[in-house]
C-alpha cells in the first residue's frame, strides 16, 4: 500500500453524486439482449445453472464459493480464470458466491476444472447448503461478541461436501451474526452471539463520552436511567429488567456489553425469506449457552451439523427447515435433535400469545 | 474435496508469496493459523498475503489474533467522511493500547471501511473488478468484501487521509459512496430480468429510480435511522426484502399464470404422478392446483397467491403471467428495538411501465420518507413507527387508501370508536365505482 502522495489541492474536489451505477455496462451481452425475455432454466449439475431465453439464446452460469474478503491476489487469480475460460463477466450473489456467465456449454467443464484446481469450490445451487451470509466480527465491527469470517470458514470446511452437492431436501441458508442485532439476517439455521450479562459501566467515562438522554431512549425495556455515581453524572441499569441486548453500547461505549466469559452463541432455526408455499418466517431459538470458542467453534458446529443431519433424514422434498418443523411440530424437533427444551424457549414478551399452542392439537 | 497438493501452487487459494515487501515483522498468530487448513478458501491466508505487501495488514493480523485470544473486539467508531458528504464511511480506530498508552498495533490504528454502491444485481466485468482492486491497493489495505449485508462493496482498511484520495479516484470512474448512519442506505436487487425467467419487474430501473432520487438523503445522514430499499423480481424474494427492507418492492403479476400442458405431461412422465401430487399439487398453500386424469394441470387463478412454489418446481411448464407489476411492503427489519418486523403490504399491485408509473413509486417512497422523517423518533425504523402509530395513521399520512390485501384478518377487538363509519363505507363504495369505470 502506498502512502498518500497526492498533494492536497487548493480547493477540495466536489463529489460527483452519481449514486448507483448503471448495471447494463457490466452485464454479459446475452443478458442485455434478452433482458426481461427469459423462458426457463434447469440445473445440469450442482453449481451450474442453464437459462434459455425466448429468443432461443442460452446462458450457462457457474457458481463459485469465495471467502468474501478478497485481496488483489484473489481478485487477480479469479479474474485470470474468468478471462481465460469464461468471457470476462461475473456477478456476486447475496451470499458472496461468484457467478460466471458463459455463452456456450463447452466452456462449463474447463471453467469448473480451473476453479477447482485453484482451490475454489463450485456449488451452492439448488438444494445445497450454500455459502453462509455473515458479518464483520472482530475484523472490523465496533460491537462484536465474536468473529464472523472465522466461524464461517470453520463451518464451511465441515459443510464443504454439502456445498458442492445438492443432497438436501431444499436449499439451506445459514447465517452468522456477532451480536443480537443479527446483521447476518434470517436463516434456515442462524448462529448468533447472545449476551448473557448486563453491561459493565465505567462511571468515570460516561459523562464525557455519552449523550445520556439518547442512551436512556435507546433501551428497548426502559432499564437505563440517569444517576449520580461517586459524585459524577452517569447512568445506571436495572439489572433485573435488562435483556442484555447491547443497544446501549454503540451510543455509550463505557457501557461494555461484550464479555469474553459470558458472551455465548445461540442457534436459531426456521427462517425463510421466500413466499414459496408458506409466508416468510423468522427463525426461532433452539439452543443457547453454546461456548464462543475460537478459532474453530467446534460446539456450535456440532449442533449445526446435528440439525442438518436430522433435517436431511426426516424432511420431505422441497421442505425448508422451517416448513419441516411446522409439519413435524416442535416437540418432535427437540426429540430428533436431542436439544434440551427450556423455559427460555417460551417468549414471555408482550404480544407473544400467538406463539402459544391455542388449541388441542397435540402429536403423540 | 479440495486437492491435497495443488498442481500449480502459485495459482491457488493457499499461495503465500516468497518475497516480503512489508517492512514490519509478522506477529505470531497461532489461533488464526488454525483457520488456514481445510478445503474452504481461507480468509486468513488472504490476510497473510496482504501482510506480505503492507504493514497495515501485519498489524491488523496482530490485533485480530489478540481478539481471538481474549475473545474481545477492539474497534471504536468516530467521524470520518469525504469532502461534501456526511456518511458512507465506517470509521474504525483501535482501542488496543499498550501500557505506555500508545496503540499496540500502530500501523492499523486507523482502519476505516468505505461503503461503495455496486450496480443493481452486483454485475461486474473482470476489467472493472481489477480496476477497483488496483485503486484500493494504491490507497488502502487491499482487502475488499463482496458484499456487506446491506449490499455495499466494502473497502476495508484505510487511514483517514487516504479515504478521500481513494474516493476521488473511483468517483471519477463512476462509483459513489453508499449509506452509513441514519440515512437512506445502499439498495439491493436480485439478478432479475437480466437472467431469470421468473422476474416480473425491471429491477435495474426500479433500483436506480428509488436510490438515485434520494441520494441527498444517503450522503447527508439526517433521518431518524436507516432506511433500506430492496427489489426482488418475484415473490421468491431472493433479496430477503420482506424481512430486511424498510421499503420492499416485489415483482408479481395479476393475470393468469401460464401453463404449458405439453410440458406438464413431460414433467409428470420424467418425475411420476406421485411426485407431482406430493410436491406440487399438495404444496399449493391455497389448494389452487388440481391434476386431471389426463395429466394436465388446472389452476384456480383467482385463488393463487403467487407464492411461486409450483413455478419453482416445474420451471418449463409453469410461468408467471403477462400482466406484470409490483407489490409494495413497508417496515421490515430485525431485532432492535421492538423485535423483528416483517414488511406489510401497502400497495397490493401497481404497474411499472410508463414514466408516470415510475414517478408514482418515487412519490410513494418520498412521501414515506418525509412522513417518517417528520414523525419517527430518534433511532426508530419506519416499521417501528408504524407499530407505534398504527397502519391507518401511516396510510393517511402518505395518502394511500386502505385495502383488505393489507391484513390477514379484520380486527377481533370490539373496543373501537366507529364515529365515521358511514363516511368510510361511502368512500369504499366510491372507490369501487371508480375502479369499475
Amino acid at each position: 500500500m502506498a502512502q498518500a502522495t497526492t498533494e492536497k489541492p487548493a480547493t477540495p474536489r466536489s463529489p460527483i453524486e452519481s449514486g448507483c451505477p448503471d448495471g447494463f455496462q457490466y452485464m454479459h451481452p446475452l443478458m442485455i439482449k434478452n433482458y426481461g425475455n427469459w423462458a426457463y432454466h434447469d440445473r445440469p449439475r450442482p453449481g451450474v445453472l442453464h437459462h434459455v431465453a425466448k429468443s432461443g439464446d442460452e446462458i450457462w452460469t457457474v457458481r463459485v464459493g469465495t471467502q468474501r474478503q478478497l485481496g488483489p491476489y484473489e481478485i487477480g487469480l479469479l479474474c485470470d480464470i474468468i478471462d481465460k475460460y469464461g468471457e470476462g463477466y461475473v456477478r456476486f450473489t447475496i451470499r458472496s458466491n461468484m457467478e460466471i456467465s458463459l455463452s456456450s456449454a463447452d466452456k462449463v467443464e474447463p471453467l469448473i476444472k480451473a476453479f477447482e484446481e485453484a482451490g475454489y469450490p463450485v456449488g451452492g445451487t439448488g438444494n445445497s447448503v450454500t455459502m453462509i451470509s455473515h458479518t464483520q466480527g472482530w475484523l472490523h465491527c465496533d460491537i462484536p461478541g465474536t468473529d464472523a469470517s472465522g466461524v464461517v470458514k470453520a463451518l464451511m470446511d465441515d459443510l464443504y461436501d454439502e456445498f458442492i452437492k445438492e443432497d438436501m431436501p431444499n436449499r439451506v441458508h445459514i447465517t452468522t451474526s456477532c451480536c443480537q442485532i443479527n446483521c447476518g439476517g434470517q436463516g434456515d439455521i442462524a448462529i448468533n452471539v447472545q449476551h448473557t450479562k448486563p453491561p459493565k459501566i465505567n462511571h468515570d467515562l460516561v459523562a464525557n463520552v455519552c449523550e445520556r438522554p439518547s442512551v436512556v431512549a435507546r433501551c428497548p425495556v426502559a432499564a437505563i436511567r440517569p444517576a449520580m455515581v461517586n459524585g459524577k453524572p452517569s447512568l445506571e441499569v436495572d439489572e433485573k429488567k435488562c435483556i442484555c441486548c447491547g443497544a446501549c453500547f454503540p451510543p455509550c461505549p463505557p457501557m461494555q456489553i461484550n464479555d469474553p466469559e459470558h458472551s455465548k452463541l445461540a442457534i436459531w432455526v426456521g427462517g425463510k425469506n421466500s413466499n414459496a408455499r408458506s409466508k416468510p418466517m423468522f427463525h426461532k431459538l433452539v439452543a443457547a449457552g453454546v461456548p464462543n470458542n475460537p478459532p474453530r467453534w467446534p460446539e456450535a458446529g456440532a449442533i449445526v451439523k446435528k440439525i442438518l443431519r436430522v433435517y436431511k433424514q426426516d424432511a420431505k422434498d422441497w421442505e425448508r427447515v422451517g416448513d419441516w418443523v411446522e409439519r413435524i411440530g416442535w416437540p418432535r424437533f427437540f426429540e430428533l435433535t436431542e436439544l434440551p427444551f427450556t423455559k427460555f424457549h417460551i417468549d414471555n414478551w408482550r404480544g407473544s400469545r400467538h406463539m402459544l399452542n391455542q388449541s388441542a392439537h397435540i402429536r403423540f | 474435496m479440495a486437492q491435497k497438493q495443488p498442481k500449480n501452487p502459485d495459482k491457488h487459494s493457499t499461495f503465500i508469496p516468497k518475497e516480503k515487501k512489508s517492512t514490519k515483522p509478522f506477529h505470531k498468530t497461532p489461533m488464526l493459523d488454525q483457520l488456514e487448513s481445510g478445503p474452504w478458501p481461507s480468509f486468513v491466508t488472504g490476510l497473510k498475503r496482504l501482510a506480505h505487501d503492507n504493514n497495515m495488514m501485519v498489524d491488523l493480523l496482530g490485533q485480530l489474533e489478540h481478539s481471538y485470544t481474549t475473545r474481545k473486539g477492539y474497534w471504536k467508531g468516530g467521524t470520518v467522511s469525504v469532502f461534501g458528504y456526511g456518511g458512507g464511511i465506517i470509521p474504525r480506530f483501535t482501542e488496543l493500547m499498550g501500557t505506555d498508552g500508545k496503540p499496540m498495533f500502530p500501523e492499523a490504528k486507523e482502519f476505516h471501511t468505505l461503503r461503495v454502491q455496486p450496480p443493481a444485481g452486483n454485475h461486474y466485468t473482470t476489467k472493472m473488478l481489477r480496476q477497483l482492486s488496483d485503486s484500493w491497493k494504491k490507497f488502502g489495505s487491499g482487502l475488499i468484501a463482496f458484499h456487506g449485508q446491506t449490499g455495499n462493496i466494502m473497502f476495508i482498511g484505510s487511514t483517514s487521509e487516504n479515504t478521500q484520495h481513494f474516493f476521488d479516484e473511483i468517483n471519477k470512474y463512476g462509483f459513489d459512496l453508499g449509506g452509513a448512519g441514519p440515512c437512506v442506505r445502499t439498495a439491493m436487487s436480485c439478478v432479475g430480468a437480466a437472467r431469470c425467467e421468473q422476474s416480473c419487474a425491471n429491477e435495474q430501473k426500479i433500483h436506480r429510480v428509488l436510490v438515485n432520487n434520494f441520494i441527498d438523503d444517503m450522503h447527508r445522514p439526517a433521518l431518524p435511522y436507516k432506511f433500506k430499499f430492496k427489489v426482488s423480481g418475484c415473490p421468491n424474494d431472493c433479496m430477503n426484502s420482506i424481512q430486511r427492507a424498510d421499503f420492499s418492492v416485489i415483482g408479481t403479476w395479476r393475470d393468469d399464470m401460464k401453463v404449458n400442458q405439453k410440458e406438464v405431461k413431460a414433467f409428470i412422465k420424467s418425475k411420476s404422478r406421485k411426485y407431482v401430487i406430493d410436491n406440487v399439487v399438495n404444496r399449493c398453500p391455497t389448494k389452487a392446483l388440481s391434476l386431471n386424469d389426463d395429466d394436465t394441470l388446472d389452476v384456480d387463478n383467482r385463488n393463487c397467491v403467487r407464492c411461486m412454489h409450483c413455478i419453482n418446481v416445474m420451471t418449463k411448464a409453469l410461468k408467471p403471467g403477462d400482466d406484470k407489476g409490483i407489490t409494495l411492503l413497508i417496515g421490515g427489519k430485525r431485532t432492535l428495538k421492538i423485535g423483528d418486523t416483517f414488511g406489510t403490504v401497502i400497495v397490493p399491485f401497481m404497474k411499472l411501465e410508463t414514466d408516470e408509473d415510475y414517478e408514482r413509486i418515487r412519490e410513494i417512497a418520498a412521501n414515506t420518507i418525509d412522513f417518517w422523517a417528520e414523525n419517527g423518533l430518534e433511532h426508530e425504523r419506519c416499521g417501528e413507527m408504524i407499530e407505534r402509530i398504527g397502519l391507518v395513521n401511516f396510510l393517511e399520512g402518505i395518502g394511500l387508501e386502505v385495502d383488505p390485501n393489507m391484513i390477514n384478518h379484520p380486527r377481533t377487538s370490539s373496543y373501537v370508536r366507529l364515529d365515521e363509519w358511514d363516511q368510510e363505507a361511502e368512500k369504499w363504495k366510491n372507490r369501487k365505482q371508480q375502479a369499475a369505470g
